[in-house]
């Protein structure tokens, strides 16, 4: 059932180059510091420091005990502290505590951070403000991409989403730039670059920036194009219930770094598994694209076909015997455990979504998207609120009602607000506070409200100061505009087709054939369109910011090179998301790259909005 | 041509020779005599002080400088201290050390740069002798004091002074002193009567040259190499002991038969020297004593400064300036009488051919068969190299190109390149610049450092043409040239802003690798802001205008500026820098106009000082975060008061926020958490943080249905929330009878189908049956299904006469309810019929 690809697809650049950049300088680094040490990680980095570089590496170079940073006191006895972090102010202060306590009772040891990707100059001021920047040597990791994936890679910055978007800081955004030279020195030079978002054109500008500072190498390339997008572009897409098997394994298990652990209830033992989740894995591979519904008829043949491969050997003779357990059989039991897990999975899955008010949910999320029964939809979710279902399901289809009507009538916003409050404490009038100023839940405007912010946009277009405009953003509401983009670029398919979900027709398929990913058709269009014209009035829509600029590279445009595309997220994308472009892909034979600051999904997308984390 | 060898002298095997260079082009009126000087290698300046002894304020010495082919470039009145000796850095600066152990340094035109002490307890004992040299880290200093003590500075840039230890028995200055650079040590080798010591940082040893008897008599002279390796001793016997300088071996000993010390000894040698020699200068003679015991003396009329050099010496007197070198060996082998060396045959050859005499081929058969054709360009390029005179390099070019001509496979680099070389030193060399290199000195010196050399007497139009015409990289060349002049060009009083600024932008344009914002710091060093500013706005990358603008105080272009580059780090800086230099109110004004920075400032408070962003938010009357911020800071307040006067302001915030909303939920949460306070405190009951729901659930676990019901009221929770709450609370704890009561209390906001799936969920059947009448028609169907009573739910369906609510008993249905599939089947064709 796997969608067999066209022959003619262009082959994916060989991206564990990336790695071996990154673990070479992690030694590099490490072996600045001679001797003995201990190595206190940071714990999101856990993980992603496992891809690139295992215990025995990081034994081999001397590093003696390895530690969670807990901001708890260390107990460490080594001479000699080694800090893999993040540039995080609170991180950097409990290291200030460590290296006081020391001093305190008046041992001598030696510190050293490794801030990656980079350092920032507050968390300097920390140090120094602590009074031990001379006591401490700092260093930077310039570990900027984790491929996932071989056409997966991520940033690992799940803060980017909340620090950029929400708090309007934007020191990640030299980061981002960063990772794109990055790729563009591996594996550029790029022919043409497209995107949209104030942030992607920030990141674009700040790469350009610093192609123009380093050395021009010629070399072939080996992306050809790149797509820049913010996630603010599209909420409505992360905001949907995922059913495709990758989406919905991540939205009930969260797959971290690429790696879920499955619970007993999956293995069907009393141990929970880490099972890596990828395109080695020969069986998730050919489902994770699958809508759920196909899965389980997937999986049957697939046992069926592992049952005949088994029973081959019944009539086979000694010598066949012999060469079936020596090639074959090793795969089949690999093949035969992966089958079992990922069967385990499935039911697992059925069990919870199958459900009766799994399937009004999705109904609910239908109805949303295509603008009907919006009134059944508010009692739907009024229900859900005073039984205190879901406190972030809740919150999810408050936002995706928000978004696609363009904002609530003011005495819904009121009273689900008062309601939400009411089930889950006064908290979350800061998590609203959060959704408001991004646009995500919002009240729709008044007559009186807008001809006041019609004269605040008056006011914008004579004071050009670029500042001001990200203080007016929030006071625009960001209109979402939805429906109307909806009806532009034909999001929501006629519902009275029937969609076959085993032939999919379109990328609408990720969504049971409802809704086709905004951001995913933005990429689609552009791409035929080579660049944003005819699209005029959506980019007015989107709130513009959008750009298309050929590289100075006159590369043909027949090359191979110019068929892989790398779509950059800034602020995360979803698995549904990459697997509608790897749909995309198929039908258009070429392929996509996937960059993201980090995988999200709806629960992570809210989580990072709630007001009540300090 | 042929008088080439005329000025050649025989030494041992090999030939010396002396050669001018310039006729001065200064006028000393008094010659060098009573003169102070300096003469920096690599055909570096020449510093005079005139008279340094004399004190009188009223005829103040001269300071001159000269280029080294005597043109003047600067000259101005010493008004400091006495000085007792000059110096050159490697970057062409003066280095003037005065008897308090003061040195002052100027640069090539005589502007004071900076200068720097060699400690305090020279200025009572004073410097006797000083020397200037150079080591791989730099130039360094070192004087002896009147207290006998050595102290040096190894480099001069980064001056860390060290005072050796003492020498036994040394009074005053030594006899003589040189400083030696060994095994990445600077020590000093000195004589004091009979003995001869070294010095390093922590012992004095007394050391002995080999093979240097006693009756040769105590050291009055030494001299070291320009590369440390070897050493010249000259005792007051007249005898000259040679040999390597770490004074393990003896080169040889000669006996000059003088009994006088010379003035000057210095080193002359070449690298692969055959024969090295030193060179000894009395009042008179000048005397070249070979390591074989061969001896040249040349007589001298006039006071002459000998300048050692990597491959020669320098001898320069008041009128001319002469080099005094070995020859090398390949033009000894081309030009020696009578040579047969393939590269003499060549210049023969070619001489024959321009003749147009048959010859040349003859002398082009025999290097041929000797197959040496190769070789013999070879030398002609290599002996061109060598040549002063540009007619000799000429006919040796011209003789090397002609021999190419017979050779099928000859790389044509080496010649082409030192063409080109040549053209660049012969251009040097001019009398006007002044830099009579040699082409081993240039090869050692490095064309990267030759153009800063012309950069630094700013030669700025040649070190362009030489960057164009070597085809040295823009980034390497021309911008740094560039760079130079512009800095230089700031510097100009007498033209103003606009037009310095225009002509900066038309030359240096966008040349890569020249930074505006340099310039523009030169510029503001010299006191000029405004042209600084002017300068900065040509630079394109703001990121570097930032750290400027800081400096010069014009804080708020800084922080547009690092705003504009998009480098938070930058903006960061900004920042900081503005909370130390501003005070709160005009920061935070400055912040408001800058969001970017604001927020990122919000950032920092919000995980650094909290507090200050209180602040920040009252200064913006930004009601509505400030709320936000009262509310955040409650719930790190464990005590109720405090927590509760938090939220007061929250609420008065929000109020003047207009976010009535809010407002009323804040006080409402007050509302909810003096209740739960209160009972927490009579029954213990664990409610404080809990939301109104879980607070009313919590009550009614507890079975404390009064209060729940007056929170229900209290905060007019909707009726169907309540509802749902007591009738899930009233089935978990399994109140049947309850649970009656309450659905009899009034009609069921909710309906009554919740109420039979919660019974079910708590697996009571009976009780779910109970209310299954009283379900709503459209639900009563999914009611009995819930109860599993298919017949209800047929019934039901039938009389509702609803297509799909009949299909969905059906699949309830199992084979053996024949009698109930039958009747629905029956009744569909009649729903279908309508």
């Amino acid at each position: 059932m796997a969608h067999s690809s066209r022959r003619d697809c262009p082959e994916l650049p060989d991206f564990s180059l990336l790695k071996r950049l990154a673990r070479d300088q992690l030694i590099y680094l490490l072996e600045q510091l001679p001797g003995k040490k201990d190595l206190f990680i940071e714990a999101d980095l856990m993980s992603p420091l496992d891809r690139i570089a295992n215990v025995s590496i990081l034994k081999q170079h001397e590093v003696d005990k390895l530690y969670k940073v807990e901001y708890k006191p260390v107990v460490s006895t080594s001479d000699q502290l080694c800090f893999l972090i993040r540039p995080r102010i609170q991180t950097v202060k409990w290291i200030c505590d460590v290296a006081n306590a020391d001093k305190a009772v008046g041992r001598f040891r030696r510190y050293k951070i490794i801030f990656t990707p980079q350092k920032f100059f507050a968390c300097e001021a920390v140090l120094e403000e602590q009074g031990i920047f001379g006591e401490v040597t700092t260093d930077e990791w310039s570990f900027y991409l984790l491929p996932l994936d071989e056409d997966i890679i991520s940033l690992e910055l799940p803060e980017f989403f909340r620090d950029n978007f929400l708090a309007g800081d934007q020191r990640w955004v030299r980061t981002a730039g960063s990772a794109l030279h990055l790729l563009h020195s591996l594996y550029g030079p790029f022919s043409k670059v497209y995107g949209i978002g104030r942030c992607s054109k920030m990141a674009y500008e700040s790469w350009r920036e610093q192609v123009e500072q380093g050395e021009q190498r010629a070399q072939q390339a080996e992306i050809g194009k790149v797509f820049l997008i913010d996630r603010d572009v599209d909420f409505v897409t992360p905001l949907c219930s995922q059913v495709v098997y990758e989406g919905l394994v991540d939205d009930i298990f969260r797959i971290k770094c690429g790696c879920v652990e499955f619970g007993p209830d999956v293995t069907s033992s009393d141990k929970s598994l880490k099972v890596m989740l990828n395109s080695q894995d020969k069986v998730f591979n050919e489902i994770r694209n699958e809508h759920f519904s196909n899965v389980f008829g997937f999986l049957s043949q697939k046992a069926r076909n592992l049952q005949t491969a088994y029973d081959k050997r019944r009539v086979m003779d000694i010598k066949q015997m012999k060469t079936f357990v020596s090639e074959e059989l090793k795969g089949l039991k690999q093949e035969h455990r992966l089958l079992s897990l990922h069967i385990g999975a499935s039911e697992s899955i059925m069990k919870k979504k199958t459900k009766q008010d799994f399937q009004e949910l999705l109904k609910t999320e239908h109805s949303l998207l295509e603008g009907f029964e919006i009134r059944e939809s508010i009692s739907f979710l009024e229900e859900h609120i005073s039984r205190q279902v879901s406190m972030m399901e809740s919150l999810r289809l408050l936002c995706l009602l928000s978004i696609t009507e363009n904002g609530l009538l003011p005495k819904d916003y009121r009273s689900l607000k008062a309601q939400y409050l009411q089930s889950y404490g006064m908290d979350h009038l800061l998590t609203f506070a959060n959704l408001k100023q991004l646009g995500l839940l919002v009240e729709q405007p008044t007559g009186e409200t807008l001809t006041a912010m019609e004269s605040k946009v008056g006011k914008l277009v004579n004071d050009k100061t670029a500042g001001k405009l990200t203080d007016a953003f929030s006071s625009l509401a960001k209109k979402s505009n939805f429906r109307a983009l909806s009806r532009k670029l034909n999001l929501v398919p006629k519902s009275d087709e029937e969609y076959d979900l085993r032939v999919p027709r379109d990328m609408a398929y990720i969504f049971s054939g409802a809704y086709v990913p905004l951001s995913c058709k933005l990429v689609e269009q552009v791409l035929e369109r080579d660049g944003w014209t005819g699209l005029e009035e959506v980019t007015r829509l989107l709130n513009g910011h959008e750009f298309a600029v050929t590289g100075s590279s006159g590369a043909d445009s027949k090359s191979d090179a110019q068929r892989i595309i790398l779509v950059m997220f800034l602020g995360g994308c979803t698995f549904s998301e990459i697997s509608a472009l790897r749909f995309l892909g198929r039908e258009r034979g070429c392929k996509f790259i996937v960059v993201t600051t980090a995988i999200t999904n709806s629960s992570r997308l809210i989580e990072s909005l709630l007001g009540n984390r300090v | 041509m042929s008088f080439i060898t005329a000025n050649w002298n025989p030494l041992g095997e090999a030939f010396y020779r002396k050669s001018e260079l310039y006729e001065m082009s200064w006028n000393l009126k008094d010659g060098l005599r009573d003169c102070l000087v300096s003469a920096a290698p690599y055909g570096g300046p020449i510093a005079l002080l005139r008279e340094p002894h004399r004190r009188s304020p009223s005829s103040r010495p001269q300071l001159e400088i000269y280029s080294a082919s005597g043109v003047s470039i600067a000259s101005f009145p010493w008004k400091s201290g006495p000085v007792v000796h000059l110096g050159w850095t490697v970057n062409d600066e003066l280095l003037c050390i005065q008897e308090d152990g003061s040195v002052l340094i100027y640069d090539l035109f005589g502007s004071f740069k900076r200068h720097f002490s060699m400690g305090q307890e020279v200025v009572q004992s004073q410097v006797l002798e000083a020397k200037v040299f150079h080591s791989p880290y730099g130039t360094g200093v070192a004087i002896v004091t009147g207290s006998s003590r050595f102290i040096l500075a190894t480099n001069i840039d980064d001056l860390k002074l060290r005072r050796l230890p003492e020498v036994p028995g040394l009074q005053g200055k030594p006899a003589c002193w040189v400083v030696l650079n060994q095994d990445r040590q600077t020590k000093v080798l000195l004589s004091n009567g009979p003995e001869l010591y070294i010095l390093d940082n922590t012992s004095c040893t007394v050391v002995c040259p080999p093979g240097l008897g006693p009756q040769a008599g105590s050291i009055v002279h030494m001299s070291v190499s320009f590369s440390y390796k070897y050493l010249a001793l000259f005792t007051d016997s007249g005898h000259l002991w040679t040999g390597p300088s770490h004074l393990q071996d003896k080169m040889s000993e000669v006996d000059t038969k003088k009994s006088t010390p010379p003035k000057q000894m210095v080193w002359c040698r070449r690298p692969k020297s055959q024969q090295p020699s030193v060179v000894l200068m009395w009042e008179r003679l000048l005397m070249v004593v070979g390591v074989c015991q061969d001896t040249i003396q040349f007589p001298i009329e006039d006071q002459c400064v000998l300048v050692g050099e990597l491959d020669g010496v320098r001898i320069i007197s008041s009128t001319n300036q002469e080099l005094l070198q070995e020859v090398p060996l390949v033009c000894q082998d081309i030009f020696k009488i009578a040579s047969m060396a393939p590269g003499a045959l060549l210049l023969e050859a070619h001489r024959e051919y321009e003749k147009s005499s048959q010859k040349a081929d003859e002398y082009l058969r025999e290097i041929k068969e000797q197959s040496m054709l190769g070789e013999a360009v070879r030398q002609c390029v290599d002996a061109a190299g060598h040549e002063y005179d540009t007619n000799t390099q000429k006919s040796l070019m011209r003789a090397a190109s002609f021999g190419k001509c017979f050779l099928t496979d000859f790389s044509p680099d080496p010649f082409v390149s030192t063409c080109r070389e040549l053209r660049v030193l012969n251009a040097v060399r001019e009398i006007s610049i002044g830099l009579p290199l040699t082409h081993t000195q240039f090869k050692q010196l490095t064309l990267q450092v030759l153009i800063d050399r012309l950069v630094y007497r700013q030669f700025y139009p040649l070190a362009i043409e030489m960057c164009r015409y070597l085809k040295i990289p823009d980034y390497q060349g021309v911008s740094r040239v560039l760079k130079h002049w512009a800095s230089c060009k700031v510097q100009q009083k007498d033209l103003s802003d606009e037009a310095i600024a225009r002509s900066v932008c038309v030359k240096v344009g966008d040349s890569p690798g020249v930074s505006y914002s340099h310039i523009a710091a030169k510029a503001y060093e010299c006191g000029r802001t405004e042209l600084a500013i002017k300068l900065l706005d040509f630079e394109a990358r703001s990121g570097e205008q930032v750290p400027l603008l800081l400096k010069m105080k014009r804080s708020q272009l800084a922080l547009s500026k690092a705003v504009e580059s998009g480098d938070t780090d930058l903006v960061y800086t900004v920042v900081t820098y503005l909370k130390n230099e501003m005070n709160r109110g005009d920061f935070f004004m400055t912040l408001r106009n800058q969001p970017v920075a604001l927020s990122l400032y919000r950032q920092f408070c919000k995980l650094q000082e909290t507090e200050t962003l209180k602040d920040l938010y009252n200064q913006d009357d930004d009601h509505q975060e400030l709320a936000n911020y009262y509310v955040t800071a409650s719930y790190r307040e464990k005590r109720l008061e405090n927590r509760l006067s938090l939220l007061q302001s929250a609420v008065d915030e929000y109020n003047k926020a207009k976010n009535e909303f809010s407002a009323k939920a804040t006080e409402e949460e007050m509302r909810l958490l003096r209740f739960q306070c209160k009972l927490d405190d009579e029954k213990g009951a664990g409610l404080l943080e809990l939301s109104l729901q879980a607070t009313m659930e919590a009550l009614l676990a507890l079975g404390l249905h009064k209060q729940a019901e007056q929170l229900y009221k209290d905060f007019r929770v909707p009726d169907k929330r309540y509802w749902w709450l007591k009738l899930k609370s009233l089935a978990e704890k399994e109140e049947w009878e309850e649970l009656e009561k309450f659905s009899k209390s009034k009609k069921s906001p909710i309906g009554y189908l919740a109420f039979v799936e919660v019974c079910m969920k708590s697996n009571n059947k009976y009780e779910a049956k109970k209310y299954v009448s009283k379900v709503a028609p459209e639900q009563r169907v999914k009611a009995h299904l819930a109860v599993s009573d298919l017949e209800g739910a047929v019934n039901a369906a039938i009389e509702r006469k609803n297509e799909s609510e009949m299909g969905a008993v059906l699949s309830r249905c199992s084979a053996s309810d024949r009698l109930l599939i039958d009747r629905l089947n029956r009744a569909r064709p009649s729903t279908a019929k309508k």
